[in-house]
This record gives C-alpha cells, sequence and structure tokens, in this order.
C-alpha cells in the first residue's frame, strides 16, 4: 500500500501544516485532516491489533463506523483509549499511540495467538478453562481464576488512565419544535425548511462541518452541499457540529453529546471550558437524517490492512486530499461505487473496477469508461503480509464462484451495499424492517413524531435525499403550524416519507452479496473485525443451535464491538439466515441501544461529581458551627457536628466531656436539620390523631408530644414531637433522615387518601432554624437571652410546654421544653435568618455556666444512656413494641399502621426487643453492629445484636443498646456474647433495661 | 454429545469444529409432561436441571415466549454474592454461593465464576456498623467475611476516590468469594446440561392461556398447542403478574419495574474486583467483565414500567455515582446501555412457593437479586415441587408472609416495590 | 424522559415527580380488619398496558397526580389532581 497526499484538492488548509506524533514518531498532517487521514497520507497502515487474534488493523472506513484503525490518545490523566481514528480532528501535537499490542502494532508478540485460531472458534472457552487440562479435572473455581487473570490481560483494548480525569464536562437542556438529526443534505435541507416556517429547529451534526456525504463529493454535491449552506445560514435553524445525538428516549427527549475541546491542543483549553456537553433536548418532532453506512463483503483475509469501504477511499480522496493507494482495487455489488472508481482513476491511480454483478447499464457505464471492469467478478482472498499486497479474485455468480487470477493491488475499496442508520429509531423499541429490493433494513413507520429522511430511508440519490428532506419537513410544519399560512398545500401523505423504488437513486439493482464462498477453499472470512468474528464462527454458532439472533450475537461477541456492529451485522444476519435456509426478516435483527456512538461516562456526569455529587445541604448554622471549631460528620445529605473537640482532644475526650457537660451544665447542639412541618387547618388534630400512634385529640394549646408514626405495614416510620400552637396549627419535627419521606406521606394521605380533610402542609425545614439547649442550666441560659424570663419559668413553661418568645434584639423564638438528653432541655427555633445571632446569645449565656457545644457524638451518648431509639434503631424491621414503645400505640383508636400490626408475627413474645447492654467487665468495649449471642451458641443468626455503643460518662463503662429475643426482662445477670468476629471478637455482655440512666425521667421533667 | 474440555477443544480445533453438536435440542412440544415450567431464564432452566438431576423426573418441559436466557438472564451486571442477613434469605444465599462454586464443573459448562471479592463500601460510622452486623451474621454462619480499614482498602484497590469523595470512604465490607460470572453461560449451561438429562427446552412458545380444573391446573394454551401438564411451575420474572392472572389467581405481592444496565468499551483491567456503595440516596455497583467493559449500574427508574428501555436520567445519575466513587471513569466510554424488568416485591425478597392451585408453583419477586440466586432458585424450587413441600429455608418465601407479618426486608425499606433495589 | 403535563405546572420532565404507585387501590378504613390492608398495601394486580397511577410533583408544586400511563410504552393519556375536589373545580373551570 502506497498512499500519499495530493498537492491539492480536497477541504484540507494546506496553509497550516500540523505536526503530530504517532507512537512516538513526528508526523505531518493539515488543518482539517482526521488522525486518520494524516496517518492515511503518511503512509501508515497497521493502525492497531485486533480484540482476538491479534491481527493488524488499519482503516476501514472514514466514520464512526471504524472498527479497524482503534488508537490510544494523549497521555497521563488524559489518556483517552479506543478513539476511532477516522472521528479524531487533528491538531497541532496530538499524541496517538497503538493499542492492544506489544512491543507496538506493527510488531506484536500477541500476534502469536493466530497460530492457534483454528482453536480460538466462537465460544471456545466455554467448554474449557474449567479444571487441569485436557480433562478439566478437579473441582471449583480456582484454576479458572488463573485462567481468567491471562484473559483478563489479553481481552480489553486500550489502557484507561487510573488518575483522575481533570477535564470538567456540562450539561445543558434544550427545547425545540424540530431537532433535526444528521446534517447531510437532507438533513439540511429539512431542518432549512422548517426553520423558514418559523419552527424553533436544531440541526446536530457529528462531523465538525455539514454536508454529509457530498463532503467527500466533487462537482454537482459540492455545489448542492454550498447552496443548501446559504440557505440553511439563513433559515435561523441552529446548528450544533461536533455533536452527536446518541439516543432517543420517551416523548421526544433526545440525548446528545457536544464535543467542545476534543479537537483542540490542550494548550488552548481554559480550566473553564468543557471538554464536551451532554444535552437533554425535548422536541416536539424528530427528523432522522442520519445517512446510510457502506458495508464491506466477507471474504478471505478481508480484515488486512488496505481494504476499506469505497466510500471512505473517496472520502480520502475527495475530502483529506490524500490519494489512498496507487494500483487500487474497487469491488463492489451495486452502482455506488462507480463513481469512487472514476474519481480515483482521474486524480491518478490506477484502478481496477470488480462488479459482482453478471452486466449493468446507464450512466453508471460511462462514469468508468476507461477503466479495466470485469463484471461477475469478486475478491476472493486478500494477499499480502502486514498490509494488502494483491487479490485473489474468484468469478461466477452468488453461490457459485469459481477462483480466479490474482492481481497486484495496495488498496482494495469494497461497497457491499449500504445500510440505514436506523439505530436511533431502534431506540424507541421498533423493530427495522427489511427492504429486499434495497439489501438493507429501514425503519417501519412509528406511532411517535419520529420520521426518516434521506438516505436513513433508503434514498440513495442526492437530489432524491434533498427532497426527502423537504417534503418530511413540509408535513412537520402542517402537524406542528397547522394554521401556518405556508403556500404549499396541506400535505396528504403520510408524515414518513416513503421511498418507491424508482427514487432510491440506482439504476441497475443491487445484487446481495454478503460472502465470497469458493467450493475447496478455506478462508479465514470476518464479520466484525474488531472482534475477529468469522463466517466459520457464525456458521460454527448455527451447528450448535446459537440460531436466534440474540443467541448468535451473544455466542460469537458479533456486533458486541466498539463500532456496535454497524460493520458487520447485516453480514452475520445473512449468514445465519442462508444457514438456517431462512430469510434474512426471518431472523430478524438484535436491537441496537444507546449510545449511537460510545459516550464518555465524564460527560454523562457532568459537573456533579466531588462536593457537587449529591450537592451538600448546609444548616443555617453550618459556618457558626465551624467557626467554633465543630468537626462535621455526614448525616444523609447534610453535615452536621460530630464533635467540637478542644485544643489536644481526640473524639473521644471530646465527646465524653461533652456529653458529661450536658448533664452537669448545659450544653448547646444544633438540631437544625430535623425536618419541620407546619400543619394548619380545622382538622389538623385529626390528621395527627390517625398518623401518630397515640393520642393527639386531646393535646392543649402550647403543649408539645412526642409521637410515633407507622407506615401502613405496621412497622416503626419515624418518630418527632409535634406542638400545638393554636386551635388549628401544629408544628411537627420529624428525624433528619425521614424529613422528606413524612412530608411527602402526609400530602399522599390528604391528597389521595383523606381529601375530606381541610388541612395544609408547608415544610418549613429551610425556614426555621433549631437550638437544643439541654442540661440543669438549660433554663439559665435561655433565660439570659431573652426579654422576660419569667414566660420560662418552671411554673410558666413545664416539661413539654410550648410558647413563642422573644430574645434579646427583638428576634421571635418559638420554643418547646422537650429533652432528648434526659436533662431538663428546651428546643428553640427561629426564623433562619436569626440563625447566628441566636447562636451568640445562647452561646455566651452557656459558657457563663461553663456550659459546651455538641454534637452528634456527645448527642448519641445521651440518648443511649436514656434508652432513646434512633435510625440505627428504628430500621424499617421493627415494631413500636419491639422498641419498647407499644404503650404510646393507643389501644382505643385507629392509626395507620394499626391493623398490619396485629399481624401474627409482630405479636410474637420472643421477638427481638429494645435492650441495654453492660460490658460484664465494666472496664471493656464492644462495638455496634455485633450479633447478641446465648453464651453456649456463639453460631448461626444468634439471638440479638447490637445497634449503638457509647462510653458512658454518667455510668462511667461502655455500654449498649439492641434488640434481643423476648427482651431484657428474665435475663438480668446473666451472660451474653456480644460476637463480632469481623472486628473485635467476643465479648461477655449482660443485659439491662434499656433506661439505663435516670429510668424514672426526674432530671428531664423536674 | 461431545463433553467439553480442552481435550475436545483441542480435537475440534483440528477437525474444522465439525464435531460440535447442538448444545440443546429444539424439540416440538408432546402433548403432555409431568412438569412444566414456564420460563427459560436461569430459574426456569435451573429448576428443570435440578428437577431431572436432584428428583430423577424424566418428562419435564420448559416452555419460553422468546429465546431462552433472553430476559434478565442476558441483562443483568452479573455480580454473586450471599451477603444476605435475615433469615432464610441468608442460608438460601449461601447455599446459592455454593453451588455456584461447583457451577461449570457440575454443567460441564465454563460459567466463569470469577470470586474475586465484592467489596462494599461505607462511608459512615453507623453505615460501618450496619455492614458489621450483616457481615458478622455470615461469619456467625460459617460464611467468611470481612471488614476492611480504609488503609486495607487504599492498598487493595488504590483509585478509588479517597480525596475528593462527596462521602468520604471510610472502609469497606468484603466478600471474598463472591465476585462474578459469565451471565448468559449459566442459561447456556444449565439449558445444556437440562437438555442431556431429556429436559425438553421449547423455545418460541408463549403460554396464552391456562386452563384450569377446578383447584388444578390441567394444560397450558400455547402459541405450540396445548400442553398438559401434571405439575406447573412459572418462573417468568416481571411477566409473573400476567400468568397469575391468566391462571385466574388475582393479585400478587409484585410490581415490574425497569432496571438499566451500562457496559463501558472493552479496556485492559481497570478493576479487580466488584466494588459497590450506597450512601446519600446513591446506589452503585461495577466490576470489570473479562473482556474487558466495565460492568455497572444502579438504581430503578423509579416508575413501574415493562418497556426494556430505560431513560436519559437514571443514566446521568448512574454516570454520577461512577465518577464519585472512580474519578478516573469520566474518560471511559459507555458503549452500552440497555434494561429488564424487574418483579419488584413487597419486601425486596422472592416467593418459591406453592399456590392457591393444588399443581401450581410460582418462583418470582427476585427484585435485583435473581442472578446471585439463580443455582439455589432452581435447587428448592425443584425441591418444592417433586415433594410438594416447602424446604425449611423457605418457609417464609411464601406469598402468604405478608398475611402473618414476616419480615425479611434486608433493607428495611417497606412495602414499596420500588425501594428493594 | 416520560414528559408529565401537571395540571397546575404545565408539561414537565418525570424526573421532577416522584412515582407513587398503582391509583386504583382503594385503602380501608383505618379500623377495617386486617386482611383488607394486607390486601391494599401488599397486593397488585401490576397491569401491562393503561394503568392509573400516583405520581407526586415533589420538584413542583407538590401535588399528588393521577396518571393514566401506559406501563409497556409510557404513553400517558390523561392526568388529574389526586384530590377529587381540587379535580372537580378544575374541570368547572374548563
Amino acid at each position: 500500500m502506497s498512499a500519499k497526499r495530493l498537492a491539492q484538492g480536497g477541504r484540507i488548509d494546506r496553509s497550516q501544516p500540523i505536526s503530530f506524533k504517532w507512537d512516538g514518531m513526528t508526523l505531518q498532517g493539515f488543518q482539517g485532516d482526521t488522525l486518520a487521514s494524516a496517518l492515511l497520507a503518511n503512509n501508515e497502515h497497521v493502525l492497531g491489533r485486533s480484540f482476538k487474534y491479534h491481527r493488524p488493523r488499519g482503516i476501514m472506513s472514514a466514520g464512526v463506523e471504524e472498527s479497524g484503525a482503534l488508537v490510544t490518545i494523549g497521555s497521563g490523566a488524559r489518556r483517552d483509549p479506543n478513539v476511532k481514528a477516522t472521528l479524531q480532528e487533528l491538531y497541532p501535537d496530538l499524541e496517538a499511540f497503538g493499542q492492544n499490542a506489544w512491543p507496538n502494532v506493527r510488531r506484536d508478540v500477541g500476534a502469536l495467538s493466530g497460530l492457534f485460531g483454528r482453536f480460538f472458534a466462537a465460544g471456545f472457552y466455554y467448554k474449557t478453562f474449567m479444571g487441569l487440562p485436557p480433562f478439566e479435572w478437579g473441582k471449583g473455581t480456582g484454576l479458572w481464576m488463573q485462567y481468567e487473570k491471562i484473559i483478563r490481560k489479553a481481552a480489553g483494548m486500550g489502557t484507561a488512565s487510573r488518575e483522575p480525569d481533570p477535564d470538567v464536562y456540562d450539561h445543558a437542556h434544550a427545547f425545540c419544535d424540530v431537532l433535526v438529526v444528521g446534517g447531510g443534505v437532507a438533513g439540511m435541507a429539512a431542518a432549512a425548511t422548517a426553520a423558514q416556517a418559523g419552527l424553533d429547529v436544531i440541526l446536530v451534526e457529528q462531523d465538525h462541518e455539514l454536508g454529509g456525504d457530498t463532503l467527500s463529493q466533487t462537482g454537482a454535491g459540492a455545489a448542492q452541499r454550498s447552496e443548501l449552506l446559504s440557505t440553511l445560514a439563513a433559515s435561523g435553524a441552529k446548528v450544533m457540529c461536533r455533536t452527536t445525538a446518541f439516543g432517543l428516549y420517551d416523548y421526544g427527549t433526545a440525548g446528545l453529546l457536544e464535543r467542545v475541546t476534543d479537537h483542540l491542543p490542550l494548550q488552548a483549553l481554559s480550566s473553564h471550558t468543557p471538554r464536551q456537553r451532554f444535552w437533554t433536548v425535548r422536541a416536539q418532532h424528530t427528523l432522522l437524517a442520519t445517512g446510510a453506512l457502506e458495508r464491506h463483503i466477507a471474504f478471505g483475509n478481508n480484515d488486512k490492512p488496505g481494504i476499506m469501504t469505497a466510500a471512505a477511499g473517496r472520502s480520502y480522496l475527495n475530502r483529506y486530499g490524500v490519494l489512498p493507494g496507487e494500483k487500487v482495487v474497487v469491488a463492489t455489488n451495486n452502482d455506488s461505487a462507480y463513481q469512487v472508481a472514476a474519481d480515483l482513476q482521474q486524480a491518478g491511480a490506477e484502478v481496477t473496477l470488480l462488479d459482482a454483478r453478471a452486466a449493468v447499464s446507464g450512466a453508471v457505464c460511462d462514469a468508468v469508461a476507461g477503466i479495466e471492469t470485469r463484471m461477475g467478478c469478486v475478491p476472493m482472498q486478500a494477499k499480502g503480509q502486514h498490509a494488502l499486497q494483491g487479490l485473489q479474485l474468484a468469478s461466477g455468480t452468488p453461490g457459485n464462484w469459481t477462483a480466479g487470477d490474482t492481481t497486484i493491488a495496495d488498496l482494495l475499496l469494497v461497497s457491499g451495499g449500504w445500510s440505514p442508520v436506523v439505530n436511533l429509531i431502534s431506540h424507541r423499541g421498533v423493530r427495522p424492517v427489511w427492504n429486499a429490493e434495497l439489501a438493507c433494513f429501514v425503519a417501519p413507520a412509528v406511532n411517535e413524531p419520529v420520521d426518516m429522511v434521506g438516505a436513513a430511508a433508503g434514498i440513495w440519490d442526492t437530489a432524491a435525499c434533498i427532497d426527502s428532506g423537504l417534503r418530511a419537513a413540509e408535513a412537520v410544519i402542517q402537524r406542528l403550524r397547522p394554521t401556518s399560512t405556508q403556500q404549499s398545500a396541506p400535505s396528504t401523505e403520510p408524515v414518513t416519507p416513503q421511498s418507491p423504488a424508482h427514487e432510491h437513486g440506482w439504476e441497475n439493482p443491487i445484487l446481495p452479496l454478503y460472502e465470497v464462498k469458493v467450493a475447496g477453499k478455506k478462508l479465514k472470512c470476518f464479520v466484525d473485525p474488531q472482534h475477529d468474528v468469522t463466517t466459520d464462527d457464525i456458521r460454527l454458532a448455527h451447528q450448535e443451535g446459537f440460531v436466534s439472533v440474540e443467541h448468535l450475537k451473544r455466542y460469537t461477541t458479533l456486533g458486541m464491538a466498539t463500532d456496535g456492529g454497524k460493520m458487520g451485522n447485516i453480514i452475520g444476519l445473512a449468514l445465519m439466515a442462508e444457514a438456517l435456509g431462512k430469510d434474512i426478516p426471518e431472523v430478524g435483527t438484535t436491537t441496537f441501544r444507546p449510545p449511537y456512538t460510545p459516550v464518555s461516562i465524564g460527560a454523562l456526569k457532568g459537573r456533579n461529581v466531588d462536593e457537587h455529587f449529591r450537592c451538600l445541604r448546609r444548616t443555617a448554622l453550618h459556618e457558626w458551627n465551624l467557626r467554633h471549631g465543630a468537626t462535621m460528620a455526614p448525616a444523609g445529605l447534610w453535615e452536621r457536628p460530630w464533635y467540637f473537640a478542644r485544643a489536644g482532644e481526640t473524639i473521644k475526650e471530646a465527646y465524653e466531656r461533652e456529653a458529661a457537660t450536658v448533664r452537669q451544665t448545659v450544653g448547646l447542639c444544633d438540631v437544625t436539620s430535623l425536618g419541620k412541618i407546619a400543619i394548619q387547618g380545622p382538622d389538623a388534630t385529626e390528621l395527627l390523631n390517625r398518623v401518630y400512634t397515640n393520642p393527639f385529640a386531646k393535646l392543649p394549646i402550647g403543649k408539645a408530644r412526642y409521637g410515633i408514626m407507622l407506615r401502613d405495614d405496621g412497622f416503626v416510620m419515624d418518630d418527632g414531637t409535634t406542638w400545638r400552637l393554636s386551635e388549628t396549627d401544629y408544628f411537627m419535627t420529624t428525624t433528619t433522615a425521614h424529613a422528606a419521606k413524612v412530608m411527602v406521606f402526609l400530602e399522599e394521605l390528604l391528597q389521595t387518601r383523606w381529601p375530606e380533610l381541610k388541612v395544609t402542609l408547608t415544610s418549613v425545614s429551610e425556614q426555621w432554624a433549631g437550638c437544643a439547649v439541654a442540661g440543669p442550666k438549660s433554663r439559665e441560659t435561655l433565660a439570659a437571652c431573652m426579654a422576660d424570663p419569667e414566660q420560662i419559668s418552671d411554673a410558666n413553661f413545664p416539661f413539654m410546654g410550648v410558647r413563642d418568645i422573644t430574645l434579646h434584639g427583638g428576634i421571635p423564638a418559638r420554643i418547646a421544653r422537650i429533652s432528648f438528653s434526659g436533662e431538663r432541655a428546651f428546643e428553640a427555633y427561629v426564623p433562619s435568618d436569626y440563625a447566628e445571632q441566636m447562636m451568640d446569645q445562647l452561646w455566651q449565656a452557656a459558657q457563663r455556666f461553663d456550659g459546651c457545644l455538641y454534637g452528634l457524638e456527645a448527642l448519641g451518648a445521651l440518648r443511649i444512656e436514656k434508652g432513646h431509639v434512633t435510625g440505627a434503631e428504628l430500621d424499617g424491621r421493627v415494631s413500636i413494641d419491639d422498641a419498647g414503645l407499644g404503650m404510646m400505640a393507643s389501644p382505643k383508636k385507629a392509626f395507620i399502621g394499626s391493623a398490619l400490626r396485629q399481624r401474627p408475627e409482630l405479636l410474637r413474645a420472643d421477638r427481638p426487643q429494645l435492650v441495654g447492654i453492660f460490658p460484664k467487665n465494666r472496664a471493656e468495649t464492644f462495638n455496634a453492629g455485633s450479633i447478641l449471642c446465648h453464651a453456649d451458641k456463639i453460631e448461626g443468626l444468634g439471638a440479638g445484636w447490637v445497634t449503638a455503643v457509647t462510653y458512658s460518662p454518667a455510668l462511667g463503662h461502655w455500654i449498649g443498646l439492641g434488640f434481643f429475643e423476648g427482651g431484657h426482662q428474665g435475663q438480668e445477670g446473666k451472660t451474653f456474647i456480644s460476637a463480632d468476629p469481623v472486628r473485635k471478637g467476643n465479648v461477655e455482655v449482660e443485659l439491662v433495661s434499656p433506661h439505663m440512666y435516670d429510668a424514672s425521667g426526674e432530671r428531664m421533667r423536674g | 454429545m461431545a463433553r467439553y474440555s480442552a481435550w475436545t477443544v483441542f480435537k475440534n480445533g483440528l477437525t474444522g469444529q465439525k464435531g460440535w453438536g447442538r448444545a440443546w435440542r429444539d424439540p416440538e412440544p408432546k402433548k403432555a409432561y409431568d412438569v412444566v415450567i414456564v420460563g427459560a431464564g436461569l430459574h426456569g432452566l435451573a429448576t428443570a436441571y435440578y428437577l431431572a438431576k436432584n428428583h430423577g423426573l424424566k418428562n419435564i418441559a420448559v416452555v419460553e415466549k422468546g429465546w431462552l436466557g433472553g430476559g434478565n438472564a442476558g441483562r443483568n451486571t452479573t455480580i454473586v454474592r450471599s451477603n444476605y442477613m435475615m433469615p432464610g434469605n441468608r442460608q438460601f444465599y449461601e447455599h446459592a454461593l455454593k453451588l455456584w462454586e461447583e457451577l461449570s464443573h457440575e454443567l460441564n459448562y465454563n460459567v466463569m465464576f470469577s470470586q474475586r471479592a465484592h467489596i462494599s463500601l461505607f462511608h459512615s460510622p453507623g453505615a460501618r456498623d450496619a455492614a458489621a452486623r450483616r457481615y458478622n451474621s455470615m461469619r456467625l454462619t460459617d460464611t467468611p467475611a470481612e471488614l476492611w480499614s480504609l488503609e486495607q482498602l487504599k492498598k487493595e484497590v488504590p483509585h478509588l476516590n479517597y480525596h475528593s469523595a462527596r462521602f468520604p470512604i471510610i472502609g469497606a465490607a468484603v466478600q471474598k468469594r463472591a465476585g462474578t460470572a459469565r451471565h448468559d453461560a449459566v442459561a447456556w449451561g444449565y439449558a445444556r446440561a437440562a437438555d442431556q438429562l431429556g429436559v425438553d427446552i421449547i423455545q418460541n412458545c408463549e403460554v396464552t392461556s391456562v386452563s384450569r380444573d377446578g383447584s388444578q391446573v390441567s394444560a397450558i394454551e400455547t402459541s405450540r398447542g396445548t400442553i398438559q401438564a401434571k405439575k406447573l411451575g412459572f418462573a417468568v420474572a416481571g411477566n409473573t403478574s400476567r400468568l397469575w392472572q391468566m391462571a385466574g389467581l388475582g393479585r400478587l405481592p409484585i410490581e415490574s419495574h425497569k432496571l438499566q444496565a451500562f457496559v463501558s468499551e472493552p479496556l485492559k483491567p481497570l478493576l479487580d474486583q466488584v466494588v459497590v456503595f450506597g450512601v446519600g440516596g446513591a446506589h452503585f455497583y461495577i466490576s470489570q467483565s473479562d473482556k474487558g467493559g466495565m460492568v455497572f449500574g444502579g438504581d430503578l427508574d423509579w416508575y413501574k414500567s415493562y418497556a426494556q428501555r430505560g431513560n436519559l436520567p437514571i443514566v446521568q445519575d448512574t454516570a454520577e455515582a461512577a465518577t464519585s466513587i472512580l474519578p478516573c471513569l469520566g474518560r471511559v466510554r459507555l458503549l452500552r446501555h440497555w434494561s429488564g424488568i424487574m418483579d419488584m416485591s413487597m419486601d425486596g425478597s422472592p416467593f418459591i412457593c406453592k399456590t392457591p392451585l393444588d399443581n401450581l408453583y410460582l418462583n418470582a419477586g427476585w427484585n435485583y437479586g435473581g442472578f446471585k440466586a439463580s443455582p439455589a432458585s432452581g435447587w428448592y424450587f425443584a425441591d418444592l415441587i417433586a415433594n410438594d413441600r416447602p424446604h425449611e429455608v423457605i418457609q417464609n418465601m411464601d406469598v402468604k408472609r405478608f398475611e402473618r407479618g414476616v419480615m425479611i426486608d434486608e433493607r428495611g425499606a417497606g412495602p414499596d416495590p420500588k425501594l428493594h433495589g | 424522559m416520560i414528559r408529565i403535563n401537571c395540571p397546575f405546572c404545565g408539561e414537565r420532565d418525570h424526573s421532577e415527580f416522584s412515582y407513587g404507585g398503582d391509583a386504583s387501590i382503594e385503602y380501608p378504613a383505618l379500623d377495617a380488619p386486617p386482611e383488607q390492608w394486607h390486601d391494599a398495601v401488599f397486593m397488585r394486580e401490576n397491569i401491562r398496558g393503561m394503568q392509573s397511577e400516583t405520581w407526586h410533583h415533589a420538584s413542583g408544586c407538590r401535588m399528588w397526580l393521577v396518571v393514566e400511563r401506559d406501563t409497556l410504552t409510557h404513553e400517558i393519556q390523561a392526568v388529574r389532581p389526586a384530590h377529587p375536589a381540587i379535580a372537580q373545580a378544575l374541570e368547572d373551570e374548563a
């Protein structure tokens, strides 16, 4: 093969030379080149290695269907494996490397595997590698895992970087009337027409310029392109190049990938420019002008570098100014390759045209006047060491080829027919239908506003494609703007343009040809060149009964490579049909799945990564806490203070001090993240009485009550306090974890189940900032911040009282005397804007009593001492009785969950119930997550488990909460085992009441 | 039928692969069978295999509306693990794992079960303790399980996001015997082995109605004619409710939801284990196939659906989770995404049980967990059908457990099918 | 992307909504026997085709909606507020 750059012609800019690196060699190309065209111009043939046999791979196409020229671009954290060289625009100092080869793609040790190719038939790995060869002796997976290591290393294609991707990506959204996918002539015509009628049109094109096939044409095609370009520019359609519509989803939604900087040198990038953008477009109507892809034909060694599609040959010549070979054979079964032969001949190549058909007539013959044309002739076997050097021909008719002479060739261009790109419409779940006349799958009409136009609809002629675009656009205009005063009469035709045979644009019918089989010749013919799937593999799959398309695909891996089967699928289907003695449509087609071409995961994630992944929720006191020395811990999407370490303190020292301080004087804790719901209306009381297990009907105004709500299935959903502010006005708090869930559930109840209740719900979680003021000095602390401290005297404001107060500076606050810590305590809420002012006042006051700020760890210690449950206990599998709160389930009323909590399993006496846990040896520690076992049976699923453990400053040793079958009653003094084999091992413990501190509640009530 | 081995691979290599016969027959349906299983997915095929193998039944058919293994068998992310802790589930999934370990030998088909370790990350002390409970339960029931410190995790999987994660990783719970398998091979392996034991696998045979004779099923009407069955078993995942209603049995505690799965372009080894995490409402799991593709998935699409195609919000969501934990995946390209229909149950646990009809048996409700369960699912379902009584291990895997109030919800998510992912 | 035409907010992406469940379920009275509750809470028809279902416009107006949607094609035929009185009021207005 000897390709070379021509002195003129093509769309490259010869005034802008670009130097780039290929496997360490510095080469030259021009602005407007792809990496493939530049490498071809430099006469580089072997650009890759195949998946299984490591056979040399060269350029096979000039587009997205590329299956051979897969390379790695860049290095370090920006290393991009598996890039199709045919799609990569050349930029200065681009660095590209061969992959899946050692030491390099030109000399690859892995190619030795090709010697054993006869053993590596489709699916051979399912038949061996199980045990010790030759008869697979042995047990278990040990030997397979040794084989697997080797197989994994040999498999894969390129090597991805393990470093974090340094680039940024964006998400963008758009709405439009018409999305036109594909900027060839049909798409341009459609977009311009629709936009001229005032429709909002987006035209997307994966290439960096519009024109589609006309970019590779000279003469008339090029002229048509220019004309359409100017019409389009004036039409107002939004054009997005370097943008691939990769998937079509429900309701006219399309996913687009816009490549913003992949064609630019690194130094041209700013840190603010995204590498790519992922667009979600919602269109009223979608026109798919996605064109068609040229197919190969299976013949011997048809995977050799130097063999590419005819259209690719023409593209390299006419678009990139590269003469891809000097001694060129063009092999075809249809008219489309004739112009290719003519163009190459004119550019100075010596061309031989092989046509599988017996005879053709018409203008195509004129085009190749002077070219050696051999009818009824096909390529049988490619010859050559690494790249193509010659070609043995065969002649005859399909199914009856006989071997012929050998000709010298350095380039073979093949056209096996064209396949309309029906991938996107397939994403909608429709099955393409086989058109025998055109020998291709076309899209059926669909029950959605999506139409195929141009070559995507099986129309091959440029003028007919333009016409199909115009007509489709007019139909869309009629659909979307039925009152519009278009001059053209309303179309009575269906929106989907039909493609009658006379319109498809060929003078002579195609002769379906998928494989050149010659009796007595053993040929290695590739169907899927990337995965090394051969025609024999397809036949073996048939022989073994893998005859459905899905089985064929999965057994042989046909079409599973990075080209998604764009090159080989139809050949595979045709061979299976032949083996089965059926027609192609009876065999069916595989489902094309999105994306049409691979999409970087980075683009899909956009900027929602690192700190922007599940955005952090900050309380109004977040910064205040940080300023006051908080170490934060995640709590759902929030961060809450974990502990406030003083100089030199460990976390344990800090929380022990904090918990002890709360019990001794006073502590302050940010409780803003609790869910808060305003429940208002004449039936608010009734709602609460139905959702809480305990009675709420008689809660006096100015009082709060602790409540538990169950799920419909009778297990505990959430707990919290609800404050009665007036006859019809309540303030509910929920746990941080279940705030959203409770709100949604209450809304659902009111809108769907109990519409008769007159209640409005308002989430006020963000509106109120809250602080728990806990400890014997809590009243004094809060009072010190108030204009009228008498309002919260013990007499005026007993346990569970609720009222509005005013803090210094006129700050309005809502407080309740409630306690989670078990100490005398208040929860104080202020409008969020006053959060820091409230905290400043409270903290100033608390410090006078040697108070402290405390975080989740101390909160945990305090509540464990008291046996108060949280999410660690209420894990969705716990009944109200299990949690030791059965007395809160009113026997006198029905409530959510009251029916199903009566199911027999929930009433069993031996259910695990909440217990307190002490280590037998009080100096010992144990862990949450341990399994509680009887001392004589440390096995099985145990008799309970430990949910929470803390050091108790009040008790002076480690304590825990957990669940144990039947609860703690009657177990006092016995020894049980807290089994923690994954961490600490076994610890002897005893079971006690969960109320381990101030069981009577004197301290919080008094 | 040639036994598969390195020897026969070698021999056939020399003789042009001529010696391989069909992996399974393509029989015409007989008029009547002792047992008919509807659904030639993993569960149906495994059931047929164990009915023949363990219980010596001879006259068995599996009928399939499409192609064997064409449903969720070939649509999952191939993870096999047994880190379940609820009573029954624990024993069941561990039994499955033990069957997996010998499955290639048992079936004489390489299902490529790779015990490469399943690493479940945790991000808070609370999550660590919850994991500890689960993995302690495993240890106490003789299943190896470990809790890794952050240091150990960094050593084993150095390229996770330890620097800028929104939810910093603090450690991981690990089951080393867990891993991945080649999903299609499992279906094909069971099909071939069942076929060799005389099971008729009848493809392209859609059940159109179920004929009853009082409290008995008498026959099924199919697109290939009437087939009488002495015993009938349903193993049809997302289509269970439809068949159930054909049998005139009304409602089930099942909803069909769709779950997407994703695979990247093939790459040289990038991740040697299965890594999963769930935090902040996100849920994500990833491994690398032997071919090199990164295989991953996340949550359900969140709405009930029988459509085998997904929508963009979850694609985006899953990509976010992927890169948040493995930042190098940003440049890796997604090659395909697809979806399957999951038979989500009301507590995330399955059903292998008798039904209101005397000779009808149900296998369903696999949620996300069907792949890993399939060997045990077939084993216990066969046992149930053959003996007409539930094995002790599956005694709570019945539809009536909700009437009794049995709680075997591994997540504690409550009776909402979409929450059991 | 399913697009749901919220009667209050207009047509929006389904990702703004959260899926509820089967809207045909009639929840029994709170004091109804467990058997009735069992059927409502656990048992589903699981329709393949057009079904009534609830969606909650969680990132919008917070209204619960009843959507007639085909579970196989995702096609939506109708959307109305779940609250019967509000639905009636909208209808009267129209």
